[in-house]
């Protein structure tokens, strides 16, 4: 193709085991928006990787502007113009913006032209940054902007972005289509990654969508349904998750005035949240991450002792209970971090099923563990939740994270809560399991269980809640029926884009 | 360029061979120490390996090594539990002082009566002795938050002044025509601690420390206590999900391992030492750390690591004796044991792949 940006030609890259990816070509071209839709395992990291020079094909080349294209190193890719955004930000919390878009640059000029050349680029593209502030004090969308204006900054020819909108609410999402389109209308290439198929229908005229590590098919996604696009990524059907229908049941569990302050540094302080869930109900809670999820989440399973009326289930004050009374109640918890803090990364998949299920599941007695009725534990959630592992004796580490995330939110499920509150339990998860995640959830609150599921993700929210609430700041927006809610009004619950969605964006 | 790239799951055949392997690369490094030192190599590790087990003063070593690797296996094996949950008890030393010290006085109480309970007494009062001292940076780490490090590692020294004290002070033997030291408590059948199988070295610290090995590695895979441990030290906001109180892992880890080095004093006080005096501790509350590792946390491990580290203290003794080595060569040679150990134990987790360079 004549005015191809980057050319891929027959890209094959196999790890032990797997071929991630296997005879990929396709074309960007010049001052396109390239979607790359796929589902997790699919080969886009991989291929990505490829491209910005992290990674290095077993067969294969790749074209650059007419130019054989082979970097060894992201600081070719950098050179050849060819830059990227991850999904996961390194920025240092304690550090300016300044400081910190310094730290990535090689011969770095000095801090006060550096910060005059950060304004102009902010204003150019219409991303409002301040390039004194601290990092730490940044919301999510505004450490996106500093990745990316370290990217611009850099005069790209294609920009990689994965998963950018993960973090973002509704009205910072705006913001940023409105760049992207700046920077294709100068002609730069942009190669997008995101599950999210309505954004990509909004912002993308090309798709090439993997599945098992190959190109499957190419789209228009202005002129596809998103519905069409995941039945390609899946190679099948795919299952709407169906509601049993609203329950107004008895108060299981009440929060009530909850404040509390943050056990962390950078964290966000609770204040005077409240709320309470009915059995059968699905509440959902929206909000960019950091703005008190991680907290709520920590005062909801006992990891965080509050004031005893702060919490109340079944009329009992638990605020004081440690996570282990707690669960013997019937309050389960999945926290947001899958290695770690959900799992424990390097212990198998029977002990980790006893990190949280001793109690409930009777695996143990006077103390000793019983390692039998463990490892039968850990194999019921493998077989209940196709999780994909060749048994329960493998490390945690091992499994991909969906895969990682139906363990975890199948122990929790298997063990019969009447409260069940999941953080982000679809994060970073591809379309099916998604889909068989939100599925359980469901199913859990039609046998009569409260759920809440705190998500950034608001078209889950939608999806699932019976109620929904915004958590912004550390306050609980008052809760309303999930049904009927536009995402202006979401936006507005959510707190806007922090009050800066008008500035500088112009054309 | 070689590149380390981490492992999925550990692997079970290098967590077994590293320690062998540290071992014989010891030997080499040592050897080639030794050879820079004018010492035949070849003769230098047998006198150190061989000689103490099969050579020509065998029946004087050979117990010997059970009284050595005895205290060394009993305090590592307390500290194990402590170390594998992230809980760094480094004053064991001083919990075996003041074990002894305790012990001793609490059967000094009852002197010249010659009842059979004082001897339990005297391991109970040990074991509280260390406890207590145990308890003096678990409390303060939890309370407030301060370094374990380094405040169990100053109470040795506090200890050490303590026991100089008892000696010269208030436990000194009055009969001791003014010499410092207690009366002689292997000498008095009351609280003797004496060989249980002639030849063998075996005395009641040793049976305890056999017995350490079994409890623990029934606590540690069988246990819910073991479990905490086990996945506060992997990953401890994983194990504040699953209930476990930290502080209080903190008390029963650090109780543990004091409780443990104060039984290992006080069988010492009353067997091999015999009397409190001021040179009474010679270490093990320090080595048993090198031990606890060396064994890789694991009851049997440290079981073999123990009788492993006797065995270079025996043979490095008699190889000062009889090649004239100098005494800092063999406790260099001790030290690149731990080294090597350390340097190997990355092929558990990680494999070596000689690799272009792929920076991230």
């Amino acid at each position: 193709m004549k005015d191809a940006l980057l050319s891929l030609r027959g890209l094959t890259k196999a790890y032990p085991g797997v071929v991630a990816n296997s005879d990929i070509s396709f074309d960007i071209r010049a001052g396109e928006v390239h979607a790359l839709l796929g589902e997790n395992g699919a080969g886009k990291s991989t291929l990505v990787k490829t491209i910005y020079g992290l990674v290095r094909p077993d067969h294969g080349t790749m074209t650059l502007a007419g130019q054989p294209y082979a970097p060894h190193e992201p600081r070719a890719a950098r050179a050849a113009g060819v830059a990227m955004v991850f999904q996961h930000f390194s920025l240092f919390d304690a550090l300016t913006v300044a400081e910190n878009i310094t730290l990535g640059m090689e011969n770095p000029p000095p801090l006060k032209d550096l910060s005059a050349r950060i304004r102009d680029v902010s204003d150019r593209y219409g991303l409002p940054l301040d390039p004194a502030r601290i990092v730490g004090d940044l919301s999510a969308g505004e450490r996106q902007r500093v990745e990316i204006i370290r990217c611009l900054l850099q005069d790209p020819r294609l920009m990689i972005m994965d998963e950018p909108t993960s973090v973002l609410t509704p009205q910072e999402v705006h913001i940023l289509f409105e760049t992207l389109r700046k920077l294709r209308a100068q002609g730069t290439s942009i190669l997008y990654i995101s599950h999210k198929l309505e954004e990509i229908r909004a912002l993308c005229e090309h798709a090439t969508i993997l599945r098992l590590g190959k190109v499957v098919g190419t789209c228009d996604p202005r002129v596809t349904s998103a519905r069409q696009m995941a039945e390609q990524m899946v190679g099948g059907t795919l299952q709407t998750p169906a509601r049993a229908g609203n329950v107004t049941g008895e108060v299981v569990l009440e929060v009530k005035d909850l404040s509390a302050p943050s056990p962390r540094a950078f964290g966000m302080a609770l204040k005077s949240v409240s709320f309470a869930v009915r059995k059968g109900e699905v509440l959902g809670i929206g909000g960019v991450a950091g703005n008190g999820q991680d907290e709520l989440l920590l005062a909801l399973s006992g990891e965080m002792r509050v004031a005893d009326g702060m919490v109340q289930f079944k009329g009992q004050p638990v605020g004081r209970l440690g996570p282990t009374e707690r669960r013997r109640l019937g309050l389960l918890t999945a926290p947001e971090e899958r290695m770690g803090h959900a799992a424990a990364p390097d212990m198998s998949l029977t002990e980790n099923a006893l990190l949280t299920g001793a109690v409930r599941e009777g695996l143990t007695a006077n103390g000793f563990l019983n390692w039998g009725k463990a490892r039968t534990f850990a194999e019921s959630i493998i077989k209940g939740f196709d999780v994909r592992t060749p048994g329960p004796q493998n490390t945690a580490r091992s499994l991909s994270g969906g895969n990682l995330q139906k363990f975890v939110i199948g122990r929790e499920i298997l063990q019969r809560p009447d409260v069940l509150v999941v953080n982000q339990p679809t994060w970073g998860v591809d379309a099916s399991a998604a889909a068989a995640i939100r599925q359980a959830l469901l199913d859990l609150a039609s046998k009569g269980a409260a759920v809440i599921v705190v998500s950034q993700d608001l078209d889950e929210l939608m999806e699932i809640s019976d109620r929904f609430a915004a958590l912004n700041e550390g306050r609980l927006s008052a809760l309303r029926p999930a049904q009927g809610l536009t995402v202006d009004e979401i936006g507005l619950m959510l707190g806007g884009a922090h009050g800066m969605e008008v500035a500088h964006v112009a054309g | 360029m070689i590149r380390l790239e981490k492992r999925a799951q550990p692997s079970r055949g290098w967590t077994i061979a590293t320690p062998i392997i540290a071992v014989v690369a010891t030997m080499i490094a040592g050897g080639l120490m030794f050879a820079a030192l004018g010492k035949d190599p070849v003769e230098a590790i047998r006198t150190i390996f061989w000689d103490p087990l099969f050579g020509p003063f065998a029946s004087y070593a050979r117990p010997q090594l059970l009284v050595k690797a005895g205290p060394l296996i009993l305090i590592a094996i307390g500290l194990s539990f402590g170390f594998k949950a992230g809980i760094w008890n480094i004053g064991a030393e001083g919990q075996y002082i003041m074990g002894a010290l305790t012990g001793a006085a609490t059967a000094l109480a009852f002197y010249p009566a010659e009842w059979w309970i004082i001897f339990p007494l005297a391991i109970l009062a040990g074991a509280v002795g260390g406890f207590l001292w145990a308890m003096i940076p678990a409390v303060l780490k939890v309370r407030f938050g301060t370094n374990e490090i380094l405040v169990s590692l100053m109470l040795v020294y506090v200890a050490q002044s303590l026991l100089a004290a008892a000696a010269l002070g208030w436990l000194r033997n009055p009969e001791g025509m003014g010499f410092p030291g207690s009366r002689n408590l292997a000498q008095w059948a009351a609280t003797a601690n004496p060989e249980l199988i002639a030849g063998t070295g075996m005395h009641w610290g040793v049976v305890m420390a056999f017995l350490s090995v079994i409890v623990a590695y029934v606590i540690l895979s069988r246990h819910m206590l073991g479990f905490s441990i086990r996945v506060t030290g992997q990953s401890p906001r994983a194990a504040a999900f699953a209930g476990v109180n930290p502080g209080r892992l903190v008390i029963v880890c650090m109780g543990v391992s004091g409780a443990l080095a104060g039984m290992a004093g006080l069988f010492e006080v009353t067997g091999p030492a015999g009397q409190i005096s001021i040179d009474f501790n010679v270490g093990y509350g320090f080595t048993a750390i090198i031990v606890a590792f060396l064994g890789r946390l694991h009851p049997v491990g440290i079981l073999l690591a123990g009788l492993l580290m006797a065995l270079t203290y025996i043979g490095g003794e008699m190889a000062q004796l009889s090649l004239g080595l100098p005494a800092a060569a063999i406790q260099l040679f001790q030290g690149m044991l731990l080294f090597f150990l350390l340097a190997v134990d990355v092929l558990t987790n990680y494999r070596i792949r000689a690799a272009r360079r792929e920076v991230a």
